[in-house]
């Protein structure tokens, strides 16, 4: 008898062709296209498109913005999904549908809707302006929908890990004489944090692709608000499509060793369950 | 029960949707004969009547149904996406340059400015002011919009055809009226300077000036202006500058596509139906300046006298006015320095 006909499951190896097979088509190639076709440029002519003063600014800003707004939902996230899981209270169930309307919404009417809501005669801007905190056409603005976009993902990755958790265990730790922070920081946090630190990839990863939401709200003005995607699409309305592509592709590959350090820092984290 | 029913419920779904997307890609129209008009975007409501008419006059000349589906974008993208594939059977864009691009990608044939009459141009249009209630920063001509406190509004160059045509506007009354190449750069950059929003494009843009309320002036298409007006309930007027600039939006045939499809006649029957007085009078209620003067004339209450100058002033040819302005590192961007900016 070979040894994969004793998993428990059958058709490991349709399993696994059908895993190729899909994430080929779905990521893969797709993603060989954008390079090939950066690959049309020398290397010193892809590095004089990725490399300029204002696409080194627009880097910059797409980078620090989903960083910022990455931690802002790890925050966020933490005490929603907490809330939800170790509290009963009235409309539990709606709260928790809410969170997902951010998967469903276009990102583009988030955009449309948050920059109305914070200029200066919207909702929420004419309380706010007059106090100083102008949330549409400026970089908090660009924060304010990253975080709405990335919302659910620490929440949804979270959940289910508290969910799991007993609170006897945080029961036991009080009985056996650990004070409140201690609880915290020896028992909970080691459970939570590889669940947070997928939720932050994930919520960091989305943010730097974004494009709908920002560009409603951001005032996309060179050198002070104009995102990296931006700098993408104007190239392709020149039709300059090696361009495009090699500002997508070096963004891309920026993202992906981020993702690679994140996940490094992941596997640390959960080095107690080898 | 439930839980399995609704298993069911969802595969069903999932089959109808996967039937539904695979059929799309494969499924022939049955004998209808369809046209895809790929427009830029501030056409929807013209496109929608003059559509309507000619597809009646169609079926009663010839007796063969037809139906005209719409696309609207980005003049730029919608060019990108013919070329990509898309299969247009007429193409009405902002700019020559998007029209001659997909020329450039051999899917029109060489000579497509000359196939209609007056230079493929059924209609032209230009670029004036919207201004808030009364004017209350007094905006009458080019040189008010770097007056103290001015902010204007129009949309990004390198994406959209409003921002472009604005951009030359400004740039063609600076040398129509005489002056250097480095004095209307010195202009241009104080005009674009004091842009807070640099949207996307021409709906983007009338949505901050209109809607948001930012800004003293919104520097775009003549027929979009009419709209943003009328939508305003008072609160916006139209200022007509002095002089502005004649911008066509070319209309042209796709010639590899209609070929491929056999829907060339039919093509040429709707560009060709632009022109007659029936759909001319109805570009004009729509506020885009009809080519044919006897609907001109009739129509002379909607169109106030204004100094039209041609690209001509600004460039020899298209391709060097995009090299020169927009393309990547041209004057455009050299307005924008990390410096100059950040005050």
């Amino acid at each position: 008898m070979s040894r994969t006909s004793r998993r428990v499951l059958p058709g490991f190896r349709l399993g696994l062709g059908y895993t190729l097979f899909y994430l080929s088509i779905i990521v893969l190639v797709p993603l060989a296209a954008g390079i090939f076709k950066a690959a049309d440029l020398t290397l010193g002519e892809f590095w004089a498109v990725v490399w300029t003063p204002r696409a080194i600014a627009a880097y910059k800003l797409t980078f620090t913005a989903s960083l910022v707004a990455a931690v802002i939902n790890v925050v966020l996230g933490l005490i929603v999904a907490w809330s939800l899981v170790r509290y009963e209270f009235y409309g539990k169930r709606i709260v928790d549908a809410l969170v997902d309307v951010p998967f469903a919404l276009p990102t583009a009417v988030a955009g449309l809707v948050y920059a109305s809501l914070y200029v200066k005669d919207g909702w929420l801007g004419q309380f706010l302006v007059p106090l100083g905190f102008e949330g549409a056409y400026t970089r908090t603005g660009i924060i304010l929908v990253l975080v709405f976009t990335g919302f659910p993902f620490v929440v949804r990755t979270v959940q289910p890990v508290l969910e799991e958790m007993d609170a006897e265990t945080e029961e036991a730790a009080a009985v056996l004489g650990a004070n409140r922070w201690q609880t915290f920081r020896r028992v909970i946090m080691p459970t939570l944090l590889p669940p947070t630190l997928t939720g932050f990839t994930l919520a960091f990863a989305r943010a730097i692709g974004e494009y709908g939401s920002v560009i409603f709200i951001s005032s996309n003005i060179p050198f002070q608000s104009e995102i990296a995607p931006v700098l993408i699409v104007s190239r392709l309305e020149e039709f300059a499509y090696g361009e495009a592509a090699a500002i997508a592709v070096f963004l891309l590959a920026f993202s992906f060793l981020l993702l690679v350090a994140i996940n490094f820092l992941e596997r640390w984290s959960n080095r107690h369950d080898e | 029960m439930l839980r399995k029913l609704s298993v069911l419920a969802v595969a069903i779904y999932i089959v109808a949707a996967a039937v539904w997307v695979l059929s799309a890609g494969v499924v022939r129209d049955g004998g209808k004969l369809e046209l895809l008009n790929v427009a830029c975007d501030p056409t929807r409501e013209l496109w929608r009547d003059i559509n309507a008419l000619f597809e009646n006059r169609f079926q009663r000349e010839t007796g063969i149904p037809i139906s005209i589906t719409q696309s609207h974008g980005g003049s730029g993208s919608q060019a990108g996406s013919v070329i990509n594939g898309l299969k247009a059977d007429v193409v009405t864009l902002a700019l020559w340059t998007d029209t001659d691009a997909i020329r450039k990608a051999g899917i029109i044939d060489a000579g497509w400015e000359d196939r209609f009459p007056n230079r493929s141009l059924p209609f032209t249009s230009t670029i004036v002011f919207v201004v808030r209630k009364g004017n209350p920063k007094q905006i009458k001509d080019w040189n008010d919009l770097t007056n103290n406190g001015v902010s204007v509004i129009t949309p990004n160059p390198k994406t959209s055809g409003n921002g472009k045509w604005s951009f030359l506007a400004m740039w063609g009354y600076q040398i129509s009226r005489g002056a250097t190449d480095a004095e209307a750069l010195q202009y241009v950059t104080q005009v674009i300077r004091r842009v807070p929003i640099l949207d996307a494009a021409a709906r983007g843009a009338t949505m901050t000036f209109a809607h948001k309320k930012i800004g003293d002036v919104h520097l775009t298409w003549e027929n979009e202006a009419y709209l943003e007006v009328k939508e305003s309930n008072g609160d916006l007027e139209i200022v007509y500058p002095r002089t502005s600039v004649l911008a066509e939006p070319h209309v042209a045939v796709v010639d590899r596509i209609v070929r491929k499809r056999g829907t060339k006649a039919a093509a040429d029957a709707y560009m060709n139906f632009l022109y007659t007085e029936e759909a001319q009078e109805v570009i004009a209620h729509h506020y885009y300046r009809p080519t044919n003067e006897a609907v001109l004339k009739r129509n002379a209450n909607r169109f106030p006298k204004i100094e039209l100058f041609s690209v001509k002033t600004i460039g020899t040819s298209w391709d060097e006015i995009q090299k020169r302005f927009f393309a990547e590192g041209a004057i455009f961007d050299s307005i924008y320095t990390a410096k100059g900016v950040a005050k």
